[in-house]
């Protein structure tokens, strides 16, 4: 138990994240680029004008995507990795598939779902091109308090249980959350930037596709990962279940 | 499967911490060099530019769009 260790898991991380970034891509391509097309196509029948493409839209749609999805999802894979290795034996009598279902769902949920039910993603044609420096800022705020929040409440969790127990201490530091988050929400601006005229339910199939991306991406990786970790951690858990499968 | 309660379960084992000198080496040079892959694939010609020109924005277009990143 030791740097190396942390390397193995790392390398597993990523391996996983890439995995799990590859059926991200295959809902993205499928469910999702009809809504980015849709939005696209009411772009440009405004007045909209634009310059030249320098990237077409099939190859956008395909190995435009593919770069991005599958490069976000080694980076987050690396990210939860890390993750991992603090929270193993830290939060609580989980083994590694357990310890690796709650990371993912922990960045699931602070590093996509909170931030973004501030701050929606848009699709193309939605969105002022002079605030994005300021929706970016605020985006990544968002972001960075949501996982902020989030560790100071499972850190509240773990400092209340062994007094409270586990149910009642789980329910005080997520209530703690929620509020404050809440807070956070209400007093930071507005990113509204929806043009007049967008048809909503082509901005609702976007947003729902793009957080069902995220669902796939996060709950894969848990999934893979968790599989993966176990291997290293607890060999001699798997080669037991295999005995029993066997026999 | 109907097989429940047989198999004696080894998972219970409590797991020991990894010590944070270990993860921590780890953490700061590759969670940096992920953090580096994040903004390129969610920022870089948005909001902020290293690169000139558009390719990188235009090439990873659509990903940036549906993985939540403001775009343009």
């Amino acid at each position: 138990m030791n740097s190396t260790t942390v390397r193995t898991l790392l390398v597993r991380g990523m391996l996983a994240g890439l995995g799990a970034g590859v059926l991200a891509f295959v809902f993205a391509y499928f469910v999702g680029e009809g809504s980015v097309d849709a939005a696209i196509a009411f772009e440009e029948s405004g007045a909209h004008e634009h310059g030249e493409e320098l990237v077409s839209r099939s190859v956008q749609s395909t190995a435009g995507l593919a770069t991005g999805v599958l490069v976000f999802g080694v980076a987050i894979g690396g990210i939860a990795a890390l993750a991992f290795c603090f929270a193993l034996g830290r939060i609580g009598r989980f083994g590694a598939r357990a310890t690796a279902a709650l990371t993912a769902l922990a960045g699931f949920l602070l590093v996509y779902l909170v931030p973004i039910l501030k701050y929606p993603a848009n699709p193309p044609a939605v969105g002022d091109p002079d605030t994005l420096g300021k929706r970016t800022s605020l985006f990544v705020l968002m972001i960075a308090l949501s996982v902020l929040l989030g560790t100071a409440a499972v850190l509240l969790g773990r400092r209340l249980a062994p007094a409270w127990g586990n149910w009642n201490a789980s329910i005080a530091a997520g209530t703690a959350f929620v509020v404050v988050v809440g807070v956070a929400m209400a007093v930071l601006p507005s990113g509204d930037n929806t043009p007049k005229g967008f048809p909503a339910t082509d901005l609702w199939e976007f947003r729902l596709a793009s957080i069902g991306i995220q669902a796939v991406l996060w709950s894969a990786f848990g999934l893979l990962f968790g599989h993966l970790a176990e291997r290293v951690l607890e060999p001699r858990a798997v080669r037991g279940r295999v005995a029993t499968l066997v026999a | 499967m109907a097989q429940s309660t047989a198999a004696p379960t080894p998972t219970t084992q409590t797991l020991t911490p990894l010590p944070l000198r270990a993860i921590a080496p780890w953490a700061v040079f590759v969670g940096v060099l992920m953090l580096v892959l994040l903004y390129f694939v969610g920022a870089e010609q948005g909001a902020t530019s290293l690169v000139s020109g558009e390719g990188v924005h235009e090439w990873v277009h659509d990903a940036r769009h549906l993985l939540g990143f403001p775009c343009h």
